[in-house]
């Protein structure tokens, strides 16, 4: 049985690598009693994989890792035994299982959503959000054409952030239902988060091309906004959070040719539906979304 | 969740941040408000070394079971944060509660190895408490020093307020209680340290007066009031099943030296290897009953979700109820745990248990012949044979194993250069036992990796009194061994490693020596020697001149056969086993005489004085 667990990252937690991230899932897993499968062999290891490596420093509530089951209690059941073994700073947010045949969340993913923000005491990207959302637009609409040049291990290379920027936008992080919108749940925006207050903290929404073809760090953006703005950029200056990992909708996340075509016929219903409706058909759709609670 | 000591930006310009951040599974939290005493727990060396050590986890967790008492752990900052502590003048901080070490009640610093000291140092420094006990004021804490390497602890004598002899279980609670009461009486530091003195097990070296002989040796080594003990006796917990031990272990994030349970079956050896300071001094063997450690086996694979069990004591095969455990352990395979047992005799036994737990092809075989010949392994006392070796070997490689590791000491006392050559030679044989399987049924080459170290005589052990060899007379036997081993008919199935010979050099200064040495620590710590364990930060040359600016010679605590009657800086410290004892087997060594084991045999080494442990169970 397939299972796609969500869950969050923050505090001090966003010092924990990949890698480490990765252990510490196998050593949870048994401490909570879940019935992993393990791979054949001599030496067996939990069949676990992760969406979409997250970097050390970046705080998220979109986390995805995919396990195979022999067994497996309800959703619900499996997430309390889970959380109550989780260290302070992650914690569980879904467990859901996912068709025999699904692909793997890291072969689907295609998008992330992020926010960035100033940290205090660094350049503050604008002074409300109002002004942001000019910035952003001059930035972003007002460009067609995004080059960077991004050194990778052996050379330096040139690229077009535009068409891999599917969304960017300004947002106040002291209005509740902005933060609710967009879906943010760490407890330690929305413990800043004032909403009585005039003040306007300005931050970054992004929607970016993520996957192992091609991959856009906010960072990478951040930095050529600032260039753009003549705002000086400082790697460590500012807060970077994801909140969500997507495929693409039109995507089929499962394998085998029946089982492609029920859910392509699936699709294609849906779609009817929402055309019917006048509704768009959302291009993408969160990692999660794709399984069930059990 | 806690405030964090360091930034972000710091955390994330060093490596591995996860050292600084604390939140491990099952950290204990408390409020330091509601605690009497607060204590830091320190292991002077980086974060995956310090976490992999047993000895803290079960004091750990004894301390915080106490209500009154919150105990923190803290290790030493790897040289890149050290440098921005010191630029940024940040004080040395608790990965529990991220408050700085100067602010506790006690900082215990456990002394595993010589080369650790300059760190201890470090950690003294970047807390901003004086190094100098002498120098310390009532703002303070506590500076106590615990460990195998206290059982000299003078050349650390003038940094620690006070040392606690022997097995850690024991008198912690007593000291607790009476610092607790001390306190509560607006008693000074100087106070307590005059009382705690009188706890069984604690020295405190500042109430000892030491003077001199002309030719340097120590003239007296005595208490400076006369209800201060003028001997220690070792700390000895004599029931290891009704006792504590950590149930719950802390999990890291990064991986770390010993990623894994660890399971301590027994403590003692009853082998009595000349050259073995643990052999002796944690004298007599005590075995842990096999329900209990069941119990914490099972209960500490469940609280940590670790992968791999290991079981932990000086020679494994010497349970009495071994394949009992390690048949228990086997039922948790199917949970994907691993089982690691380091330190078995290789027989029939333990090659049927590794084939059941480990992959045959990717693990080797370790046997410690430690000596090239029988003649010189009877001076060691190491009962290991050629006819044992090649026996377990032959009986590994019919069984699938084709790696095959040898550990030996160069510069033993008495070595020849016949017991050098002899080291390939006999791995050599062990080669050749290989090859004698026939082709069709062996599985390419074997490989047999030669591992030597120099010996540094050790206080508590038969050799105490032995000499050892300047650093290029070390460097002459490597390449003796070296030169011999390409001589040997399957050379190209041979590798050999050996060590440097400048910390051995060192080693033996520490190990034996007296308060004198303690000045040279000091210098070379402020010459910026760190880290001297790590081959990459070990500066010989600062050592060097540290030793030269103190007018410290290092020939005089190495080069010379101490005389029998000699007072020897450990000599106010009791741990059971008898000077006479180690003297007559210093005597049986030079006339290549055995002793037989402590199950064989009694040989009245003094720790019946214990009664209990395998003394009682053999008595002839």
């Amino acid at each position: 049985m397939n299972i796609r667990i969500k869950f969050q990252k923050y505090g001090v937690m966003k010092f924990i690598g990949h890698l480490d991230m990765m252990r510490y899932f196998q050593k949870a897993i048994r401490r909570a009693d879940i019935d992993i499968a393990y791979s054949e062999g001599y030496s067996p290891h939990q069949i676990m994989s992760f969406a979409a490596p997250l970097g050390v420093g970046v705080t998220s509530d979109g986390e995805y890792l995919d396990i195979e089951v022999k067994s497996s209690k309800s959703s619900k059941a499996s997430m309390q035994s889970l959380n109550e073994t989780m260290a302070e700073g992650i914690t569980i947010l879904e467990y859901r299982k996912l068709p025999d045949t699904a692909k793997t969340s890291m072969s689907l993913v295609a998008a992330a959503d992020y926010l960035v923000y100033q940290k205090p005491g660094y350049c503050p990207l604008a002074d409300t959000s109002t002004q942001l959302q000019a910035k952003v637009e001059a930035f972003y609409e007002g460009q067609s054409h995004i080059y960077i040049t991004k050194q990778t291990k052996k050379r330096e290379i040139e690229m077009d952030l535009k068409p891999l920027i599917y969304e960017m936008k300004a947002i106040n992080l002291n209005q509740k239902q902005t933060l609710a919108r967009i879906g943010v749940k760490n407890p330690q925006i929305l413990a800043a988060c004032q909403e009585e207050t005039t003040e306007d903290t300005p931050a970054l929404f992004l929607k970016l091309c993520t996957g192992s073809a091609d991959n856009v760090k906010p960072e990478l953006v951040l930095e050529a906004f600032c260039r753009f703005h003549g705002i000086s950029y400082e790697p460590s200056g500012s807060y970077i959070h994801r909140l969500e990992v997507y495929a693409r909708a039109d995507d089929i996340p499962v394998k085998g040719e029946q089982e492609r075509q029920v859910y392509a016929d699936n699709l294609n219903h849906q779609r009817e539906l929402c055309q019917q409706q006048g509704i768009e058909f959302p291009k993408f759709l969160a990692l999660g979304e794709l399984g069930i609670d059990i | 969740m806690n405030k964090l000591a360091l930034s972000d930006e710091i955390l994330m310009s060093v490596d591995k941040p996860a050292r600084y951040i604390g939140n491990e599974i099952n950290i204990v939290r408390k409020n330091p408000q509601d605690v009497a005493i607060r204590f830091a727990m320190c292991f002077p060396d980086v974060y995956e070394i310090g976490m992999s050590h047993l000895g803290i986890q079960i004091l750990y967790d004894m301390f915080n079971q106490r209500e009154d008492v919150y105990c923190e752990r803290v290790y030493s900052p790897w040289v890149d944060l050290h440098k921005i502590l010191k630029e940024q003048n940040i004080p040395l901080f608790t990965l529990e509660t991220q408050s700085p070490v100067k602010d506790m009640d006690f900082l215990g610093i456990t002394i595993q190895y010589e080369m650790c000291y300059t760190n201890i140092l470090q950690i003294l420094d970047l807390s901003k408490i004086p190094l100098l006990a002498n120098e310390r004021t009532e703002e303070d804490p506590i500076v106590i020093g615990g460990g195998p390497c206290t059982y000299n602890p003078e050349p650390l004598a003038d940094f620690f307020d006070l040392f606690y002899i022997g097995e850690g279980e024991t008198q912690y609670d007593a000291l607790f209680d009476l610092y607790k009461s001390m306190r509560a009486q607006g008693g000074t530091r100087q106070e307590f340290l005059r009382a705690v003195c009188k706890l069984p097990g604690i020295y405190v070296p500042s109430l000892y007066e030491v003077s001199y002989q002309e030719d340097g040796t120590i003239a007296s080594f005595t208490p400076q009031y006369a209800d201060v003990p003028p001997t220690i006796l070792k700390e000895v917990q004599m029931d290891l099943t009704n006792t504590v031990y950590p149930r719950k272990p802390l999990v890291p994030y990064i991986k770390v030296t010993q990623d894994r349970v660890v399971l301590e079956i027994q403590r003692g050896c009853i082998r009595g290897c000349r050259f073995c300071q643990a052999g002796m001094i944690y004298r007599p063997t005590r075995e842990r009953d096999v329900n209990m450690l069941k119990d914490c086996a099972r209960e500490m694979l469940e609280s940590s979700g670790h992968e791999e069990i290991s079981l932990s004591s000086l020679s494994s095969s010497d349970y009495s109820q071994l394949p009992e455990l390690i048949n228990y352990l086997i039922g948790f395979k199917e949970k994907g745990v691993n089982i690691s047992l380091p330190s078995l005799r290789i027989d029939a036994f333990s090659l049927d248990v590794m084939s059941k737990v480990q992959d045959i092809r990717k693990s080797s075989l370790t046997f410690a012949p430690e000596a090239g010949t029988q003649r010189l392994r009877d001076v060691i006392n190491k009962g290991l044979t050629e006819e044992i070796i090649l026996n377990g070997a032959g009986l590994a490689f019919a069984g699938g194993w084709q790696k095959v590791k040898l550990y030996f000491m160069l510069g033993l006392p008495t070595e020849t250069e016949d017991d050098m050559k002899e080291i390939p030679r006999l791995a050599d044989k062990v080669a050749r036992r290989y090859y004698e399987i026939p082709k069709e049924q062996r599985n390419g080459k074997c490989q047999i990796t030669i591992s030597t170290s120099f010996f540094v005589p050790k206080p508590f052990t038969p050799f105490q009194w032995a000499s050892m060899q300047p650093k290029e007379e070390y460097l002459r036997r490597a390449r003796i061994v070296n030169e011999e081993m390409k001589e040997q008919l399957n050379r190209k199935s041979l590798k050999y490693n050996w060590h440097e010979a400048d910390v051995t050099v060192l080693e033996g200064v520490f190990a034996r020596g007296d308060r004198r040495v303690g000045q040279v620590l000091r210098k070379a710590y402020e010459k910026g020697c760190i880290f001297d364990s790590w081959s990459e930060f070990f500066d010989n040359g600062k050592w060097m001149e540290a030793f030269q600016e103190c007018g410290v010679s290092i020939d005089f605590y190495n080069l010379r056969t101490r005389e029998l009657d000699e007072i020897l800086p450990w000599d106010f410290i009791d741990c059971g086993v008898t000077k006479s004892f180690l003297k007559r087997e210093w005597q049986h060594a030079l006339e290549e005489k055995v002793t037989p084991n402590c199950k064989m045999q009694c040989n009245g080494c003094g720790a019946t004085k214990f009664e209990g442990g395998v003394c009682l169970e053999h008595q002839n």
